[in-house]
């Protein structure tokens, strides 16, 4: 189901009535698995089979983890006598192996469905070409948002594995976190220990949380409907014919899928979060202004933030960390000296998150690309940060405020050529394409109307530009004002409604949606 | 305390890091910087620090990675 | 000033309160203003789309309902039928009416009134899936809400069609913000009469031309889901006492084939009912097809739409007990009414025949652009 299809949005509102109107405060989180796993068998039966076996499984391990835990540390406590401090040091070793075999199975059960449903054709394909052979690819099944529920998942169990958070002993209750429905579609990943502090607790109604809530939603509409929707249309006659869209072109395309992808992916997430609020759950922010950043690292912060913490928490730092890594380390500063050993593990560390984080996002290699040229674009801005550094010393740069714009111009640039890749989906043609923004001198097309070719219309411009104005003054807002506008308008109420009435209604009449414009996917939502 | 600061002036000698509580949440430090200490504090206090106590609040200030590497020493 | 109001006070939760509902308002005469600014017209040039609520702006009873696609709103003048015999007639006709979407505005009429006859064109049998979702828009959004109404879009939706788009017409016309015309703003709470009685006149000549050679078909089986509807609307009609009558306009093209001429006379056999077919009556009803026609003989024009009412309307006075409602004051009143309505819209375009040889205001010189 789609978030923009008229079913989800029904299926939305109802639920959200009956949860104030009909259920009592306590039970209230049950209706929301109700609503979960019903959103789920209406997209596929057999879908709850798969989060039912990821959910148990983790549930059940977890358990076992916690209890054995408890039970040998109970015991070392009350024999604390008969252990001398070796004794102590192996019984906890031991203690320790056990858990890390419960985790292990937790992660082999959880990441192997999520490699076997979402993989096998990838490397069957790849082996194909490598082989060059024909391929027969096998009918799987992926269930909708496997990536997403996997991965709050796989966190759980490392958490409890690691000790920092408790077990969850209701299993429906464990069931809820990990298939809450707004999160299905594109995320964020929520930690359990962020999403249970509001998930299970007893709600009331509170105007400012549904008023928050409301907003956003229609917010994230706007910015899907009316500007991501609209601009996926051009985009599809850019990149599905290439090579009669070259030079410039390849520069509009960069532009349009910037506001297409900001658009559609932090729309879609206003619209989980914008729901979530209004049932009164809290829901981790997943984007902070990321067009704003001045580096790359900082975008990466500021993108996907969920994502980007789970890679650094679960692979960058366990990685980085590990006895294997700080021998590594130690050795090569010994012998490749201090400031080359010092990076040896961390670039190591990091290549691997970029290849996890592209293989993540899409099995295909065009993703693992994307991956790999991001981690080379931040080794190449840290290996040259000392020599910026010189540079704005030398010249006083640093600071000022049309360097700043510049360096979030810069950045702006670069995230966007990055962006390519999941235009053109394909490597070569990718490289091609961005070569000839270089070798073809085009730019007297796109102002010969050419642009009213691609299936948008001079209106459709105007709409798309308008809209990106205010998508940007609002983000200006917070980012000079650091709060939303929606905090502002909330003290005064009755802007706050006219302003709820005037995004609906603009979204009504200038929205992409219906005949004559292909409902497109999120583009998340195969992840 | 005084070799730890050693170690973070090494990585940014801008910092006050006597007085400076909000090392991650002003995002002074990321988590290239988080590794390197981890692996400095390895060598210079043969304490190994593990990925689960790589969390905010351990890093925030210069005395919260002090009383860590205590911690951790003692067990 | 709000601001100095606790959250909790009773004037803060009045004015909350007060703010929702006029935002509620609002929000609904927006959305109800935006989309009868954005649906289509259909006042000028393709003015099919208005023909099906003009049915409801009528005020004399009808003793003889028309049913069927152009070759009944465009052949036949309810005027000349009036004028000529006293029947007052109605033809509920529109651009592409299928069989079902016939069937169901008989229901919806019937719910109005219970003509004596009901007429039906069988051109339309030949379809069987539905076609085109303009022409669908065309019949079905003119339609009062009713349970007919409904069947209808659900009998009608082609591929990507949802009921949604039907029930809040702005989920599909949204789009047409972009081409707004000064019509859309003239006409978005009130429309003019474009049919007499669903009437739809040209006064223009084209005389009848070649017709391209029919193409064989590889069945020639008229398709079940129309026949079961024309079974349905025999049956509808007994139940109310309604005589049928099933004719094939005069007019050759598109072509009617021999074997579906079989299968209709064979069905109309089977139940009893008159079945006409009017193309071997060409020389009867007087159709000189150089002058009576006004787009090389694909429809007739005024004077053949004439010498068809009278021809039709003898056979329904002769066989049928028909008022004669030229002595029935309140009802001859309304129809000088539209007499007078009628003459003026044929001055009118003889009037601009004349002075520029063609239709400037009618048909696809009309349409805006």
């Amino acid at each position: 189901m789609l978030f923009t299809s008229l079913p989800f949005v029904i299926f939305t509102a109802v639920l959200i009535a009956v949860y104030y109107l009909l259920v009592p405060r306590n039970e209230r989180w049950g209706l929301l698995l109700i609503a979960s796993l019903a959103f789920y068998f209406f997209a596929d039966p057999r879908y709850l089979l798969f989060i039912g076996v990821t959910a148990l499984t983790a549930y059940v391990l977890a358990i076992i983890t916690e209890d054995y835990n408890a039970k040998r540390k109970a015991y070392l406590k009350a024999n604390k006598e008969n252990f001398d401090s070796d004794s102590k040091k192996k019984y906890k070793a031991v203690t320790a192996r056990v858990s890390r075999l419960m985790l292990v199975l937790a992660l082999l059960i959880n990441l192997g469905i999520l490699a076997a449903t979402k993989y096998t054709n990838f490397v069957i394909e790849t082996i194909g070409a490598i082989r060059n052979q024909e391929v027969n690819f096998v009918n799987v099944i992926i269930p909708m948002g496997i990536s997403f529920y996997t991965f709050q998942t796989v966190s759980y169990s490392i958490d409890i594995s690691r000790g920092t958070i408790k077990a969850q002993r209701s299993f429906w209750k464990f069931l809820l976190f990990v298939s809450f429905f707004p999160q299905l579609v594109q995320g964020p990943i929520s930690r359990y220990g962020d999403l249970s502090q509001t998930l299970y607790e007893p709600k009331r109604f509170e105007l400012r949380n549904v008023s928050y809530g409301f907003i956003r939603i229609l917010w994230g509409y706007f910015k899907k409907l009316v500007i991501a929707d609209r601009l996926v249309i051009g985009l599809k006659t850019l990149t599905e014919t290439p090579d009669e869209y070259r030079g410039a072109y390849v520069f509009v395309v960069m532009m349009l899928y910037a506001a297409q992808l900001y658009c559609d992916f932090t729309g879609g997430i206003d619209i989980t979060i914008g729901i979530a609020q209004m049932l009164g759950i809290t829901v981790k922010e997943n984007f902070d202004l990321p067009y704003f950043s001045k580096n790359i690292k900082e975008y990466w912060n500021r993108w996907h933030i969920t994502m980007g913490t789970w890679f650094t928490d679960y692979i960058f730092y366990p990685l980085s960390v590990s006895p294997t890594m700080l021998k590594l380390s130690k050795w090569s500063r010994q012998h490749l000296g201090n400031a080359i050993g010092k990076r040896v593990t961390v670039y190591i560390s990091c290549f691997c998150v970029w290849l996890a984080t592209g293989i993540w996002h899409g099995a295909a290699w065009h993703f693992v690309v994307w991956g790999l040229m991001n981690f080379v674009v931040i080794m190449a801005s840290q290996e040259l940060e000392p020599l910026y550094a010189k540079f704005h010393n030398k010249f006083g740069f640093k600071g000022r405020k049309w360097y700043s714009a510049f360096e979030i111009l810069r950045t702006f640039l670069l995230m966007s050529s990055l962006k390519l890749f999941d235009c053109y989906r394909d490597v070569g043609m990718t490289f091609r394409m961005f070569g000839s923004m270089f070798t073809t001198f085009n730019i007297g097309k796109l102002f010969n109307g050419s642009l009213l070719e691609i299936g948008l219309t001079r209106g459709d411009y105007t709409v798309a530009v308008i809209a990106v104005v205010i998508v940007f003054l609002v983000s200006l807002y917070k980012k000079l004002r650091g709060r939303d506008v929606r905090e502002m308008l909330f003290e005064r109420y009755h802007l706050f409604v006219l302003c709820c009435v005037v995004l609906f209604l603009a979204t009504m009449v200038f929205g992409a949606y219906g005949m004559g414009y292909d409902a497109s996917q999120f583009i998340y939502n195969q992840f | 305390m005084d070799e730890l600061i050693e170690i973070l002036k090494d990585l940014h000698s801008d910092v006050d890091f006597e007085t400076c509580t909000t090392l991650i949440d002003d995002k002074i430090l990321d988590s290239f910087d988080i590794v390197s200490i981890v692996s400095e504090v390895n060598d210079r206090f043969d304490v190994t620090i593990p990925a689960k106590e790589l969390v905010p609040e351990n890093f925030n200030s210069a005395k919260a990675l002090w009383d860590l590497i205590s911690r951790l020493e003692e067990d | 000033m709000k601001k100095s109001w606790s959250h909790e006070s009773k004037e803060y939760k009045i004015y909350v309160v007060l703010c929702l509902i006029l935002g509620l308002a609002i929000a609904a005469a927006g959305l109800y203003a935006l989309q009868k600014l954005l649906v289509p017209k259909y006042m000028r040039g393709v003015v099919e789309g208005s023909m099906i609520a003009e049915y409801y702006e009528s005020e004399v009873p009808h003793e003889v309902l028309f049913l069927g696609d152009c070759e009944v709103y465009e052949n036949i003048s309810t005027v000349a039928l009036y004028r000529d015999y006293g029947i007052s007639s109605y033809i509920r006709g529109s651009a592409q009416q299928l069989t079902w979407q016939s069937y169901y505005l008989l229901e919806d009429t019937l719910r109005y009134e219970t003509p004596e006859v009901v007429v039906f064109n069988v051109l339309a049998l030949k379809y069987g899936e539905p076609q085109s979702e303009s022409y669908n828009r065309m019949t079905l959004d003119g339609m009062r809400w009713s349970r007919s109404k409904w069947d209808a879009i659900n009998a009608s939706m082609t591929e990507g069609e949802h009921m949604a788009d039907y029930l809040f017409p702005l989920l599909r016309y949204h789009s047409r913000w972009d081409e707004l015309r000064s019509t859309d703003f003239e006409y978005a709470f009130s429309r003019d009469r474009v049919t007499v009685n669903g009437y739809y006149m040209r006064c223009d000549i084209s005389p009848e031309g070649e017709f391209p050679a029919p193409m064989p078909l590889a069945d020639y089986t008229l398709p079940e889901t129309s026949m079961d509807y024309l079974t349905r609307m025999v049956e509808l009609c007994r139940e109310n006492d309604i005589e049928l009558i099933l004719i094939k306009a005069p007019t050759l093209y598109p072509y009617w084939y021999e074997e579906w001429d079989a299968q209709v006379r064979a069905f109309a056999q089977e139940y009893n009912v008159p079945y006409i077919n009017y193309i071997n009556l060409r020389d009867n009803i007087g159709l000189d097809m150089s002058v009576d026609t006004y787009d090389a003989g694909l429809h007739l024009n005024l004077t053949g739409a004439e010498k068809f009412a009278d021809y039709i309307g003898q056979y329904l006075v002769n066989h049928y007990e028909l008022t004669d409602f030229r002595d029935v004051a309140d009802v001859a009143r309304a129809w000088e009414d539209d007499i007078l309505f009628y003459d003026e819209l044929r001055d009118a375009q003889n009037a601009e025949l004349a002075e520029y040889g063609e239709l400037r205001s009618w048909g696809a010189n009309a349409i805006e652009n």
